[in-house]
């Protein structure tokens, strides 16, 4: 079975975002880039699925700029075999993104598609639901476990209630939770390897979807400023002031 | 064009994320009818009818709706959507699961997490894990929404008098089974929705030491909340979790223990009325943030707080 990983390329979640003055979004120049947290952990996971002998190939896609293989080589040093990046300049929506890998999926046929539950720089929350109802394919959306068996797959996804477990039948789509496991470091001879591992290069325009924008981004803005309080040097002066000055208590 | 709300319940009775999402849509248009889809869950739906501004109920009954299973319900949302201008649900992991579906089985772009409608096609949502908001435009015909439900008041529950009409659905037979879910029980307040939140981070150190963190809350009759790190060790069930990836609260009083004020935690929080830090660390992000910060070991304050609140009760 081929397992298909996608991976975003997006700014460190380190960093401390700022809002260009103009409005027009988020600068991006000389900002450490990384791959989105969760596609780690999608990598990670098809890596141990592939390691348990029920995987063969690991492949990881990721649709961006030039730079995006960088990401992509990550990935191979953490051990996925290729990569492919759709080259597209603009950043996607992510419906777009569902239909460019939608085509990507039907001529590479692989069994499973791990996507992270989440682009931590738009916070859309939606590619990889879209992929399973565009594919018809069978989905299980914030995942923190995975169990492959045969043609069944069983999945514990993470709900704002708890936990809910569900089976579903191959071919299918998961969106993967920083909880599913601890991704790897790639090692140094894996990174000197991954140099040499394969990487398809494809653009947008010549895989016949549709990708117009259909969203406008009017503006961005920094978000109101919290004033920073005081300090209080006792736990009762804590609970007098929540009492008789905030009035929350 | 009427406006369509996703009812999310559990059959007995409808999330509150819902009345919150009611308001939202009527911020566009007061034309809004609500989509109730379950098992035995027509008392439920009666109810869903005196929700203020609710025209119309829409109800389906089936076994197989017992549970929210996406591929079953998102169908049934998209043969529906041709009356309506607006589809529109909670951000919660019932919408987050269902209604991007929605969208690309129409062909649609969604937008995800509102915060604010400007108008009917022009919404405001954070990025970045809040450190950004962007104001975008939707120029598809017909938008697909979800709602952050802590952004918008939760419409009464009386003043309307929706009809219910029963409508059937005989679309594709997903074979997704369900195999059951594991919801933790607790008489305290629901995270969401509570009006005072305690919560604990890595600095708690254990699921044992968190019994003074449920000490404190039950005397504030406070949910409680925890960090990723603390839900990471296991000190407490996952969907505790404030933040990014977890939940967002709006409190009225928000109180941080040992818990380190990383950006992603402070996307879930920090819209709280009033912020209250108790860390060791004088150099702790948190403390930015805090209306009222506290330097000191947890481990002293937590019974010291616990013995004041006493106090103030009597
Ligand atoms: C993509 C992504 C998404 C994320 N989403 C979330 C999210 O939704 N929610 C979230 O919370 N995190 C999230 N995180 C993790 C986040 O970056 C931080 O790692 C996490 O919030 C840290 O939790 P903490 O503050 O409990 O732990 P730490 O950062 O380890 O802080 C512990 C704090 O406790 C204090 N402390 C220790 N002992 C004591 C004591 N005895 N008395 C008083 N104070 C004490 C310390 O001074 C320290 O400030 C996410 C990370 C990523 C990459
Ligand atoms: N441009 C992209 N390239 C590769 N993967 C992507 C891209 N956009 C989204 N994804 C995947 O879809 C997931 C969810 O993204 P989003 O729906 O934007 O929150 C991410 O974690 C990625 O795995």
């Amino acid at each position: 079975m081929k397992i298909l990983v996608t991976v975003k390329r997006v700014i460190d979640y380190n960093v401390q975002i700022r809002v260009k003055s103009d409005g027009s979004g988020v600068e991006t120049e000389n900002v450490k880039m990384s791959m989105n947290p969760p596609d780690e952990n999608a990598v990670e996971e098809a890596l141990r699925i592939k390691e348990t002998g029920k995987a063969d190939e690991v492949i990881v896609i990721s649709v961006g700029g030039e730079k995006s293989q960088e990401t992509i080589r990550t990935a191979l040093a953490m051990g996925a075999d290729r990569g492919i990046l759709i080259k597209a300049d603009s950043n996607l929506e992510p419906l777009a993104v569902a239909k460019v890998l939608q085509k990507i999926i039907e001529k590479e046929n692989p069994k499973m598609v791990l996507l992270g539950k989440q682009a931590i720089d738009d916070d859309c929350n939606q590619t990889g639901q879209m992929l399973s109802a565009l594919l018809g394919w069978e989905q299980g959306a914030f995942v923190s476990k995975i169990e492959v068996d045969g043609n069944s797959v069983s999945i514990t996804r993470e709900i704002d209630e708890g936990l809910e477990m569900l089976k579903l039948s191959l071919p299918v789509i998961v969106t993967c939770d920083l909880r599913l496991n601890e991704p790897r470091y790639a090692s140094l001879p894996n990174i000197m390897k991954a140099k040499k591992k394969p990487i398809d290069l494809l653009n947008v325009e010549d895989l016949g979807v549709d990708t117009s924008p259909r969203i406008k981004q009017i503006k961005v803005e920094e978000p109101p400023k919290r004033e920073k309080g005081i300090m209080v040097k006792d736990v009762a002066e804590l609970v007098q002031k929540l009492k008789h000055e905030a009035k929350v208590i | 064009m009427s406006i369509l709300v996703i009812g999310e319940h559990n059959n007995k009775e409808l999330k509150s994320s819902t009345l919150n999402s009611i308001t939202a849509a009527s911020v566009i248009n007061d034309d809004i009818h609500v989509v109730v889809i379950g098992n035995n869950c027509e008392e439920m739906a009666n109810r869903v009818a005196t929700t203020d501004k609710v025209k119309k109920v829409l109800l389906l009954e089936d076994s197989k709706y017992e549970n929210p299973i996406a591929e079953k319900i998102s169908p049934v949302i998209t043969s529906l959507a041709k009356d309506y201008s607006h589809i529109v649900s909670p951000a919660t992991t019932f919408g987050k699961n269902i209604m991007p579906r929605v969208a690309a089985s129409l062909d649609l772009s969604q937008v995800s997490d509102v915060i604010k409608i400007e108008n009917e096609d022009t919404f405001v949502r954070p990025v970045y894990a809040g450190n950004a908001l962007a104001t975008v435009q939707s120029t598809d015909d017909k938008k697909i929404i979800t709602i952050r439900p802590t952004s918008f008041d939760p419409a009464a529950t009386e003043g309307g008098q929706a009809t219910v009409e029963k409508i059937s659905f005989d679309g594709d037979e997903s074979k997704v089974e369900f195999i059951g879910r594991e919801e933790s029980k607790s008489e305290r307040p629901e995270l969401g929705t509570a009006r005072i939140v305690v919560s604990g981070g890595r600095g708690v150190q254990s699921a044992e030491n968190f019994k003074m963190i449920y000490e404190v809350a039950d005397k504030l009759n406070a949910a409680v909340g925890a960090s990723r790190a603390a839900v990471d060790a296991g000190y407490v069930g996952n969907d505790y979790q404030v933040g990014q990836t977890g939940k967002v609260v709006v409190p009225d009083l928000y109180i941080a223990i040992g818990i380190s004020g990383a950006i992603q935690h402070l996307a879930g929080m920090k819209e709280s009325k009033v912020i209250v830090a108790i860390n060791k660390d004088e150099e702790a992000p948190i403390f930015n943030v805090a209306d009222y910060g506290l330097q000191a070991d947890l481990f002293e304050a937590l019974p010291q707080l616990s013995s004041e609140l006493d106090k103030i009760d009597k």
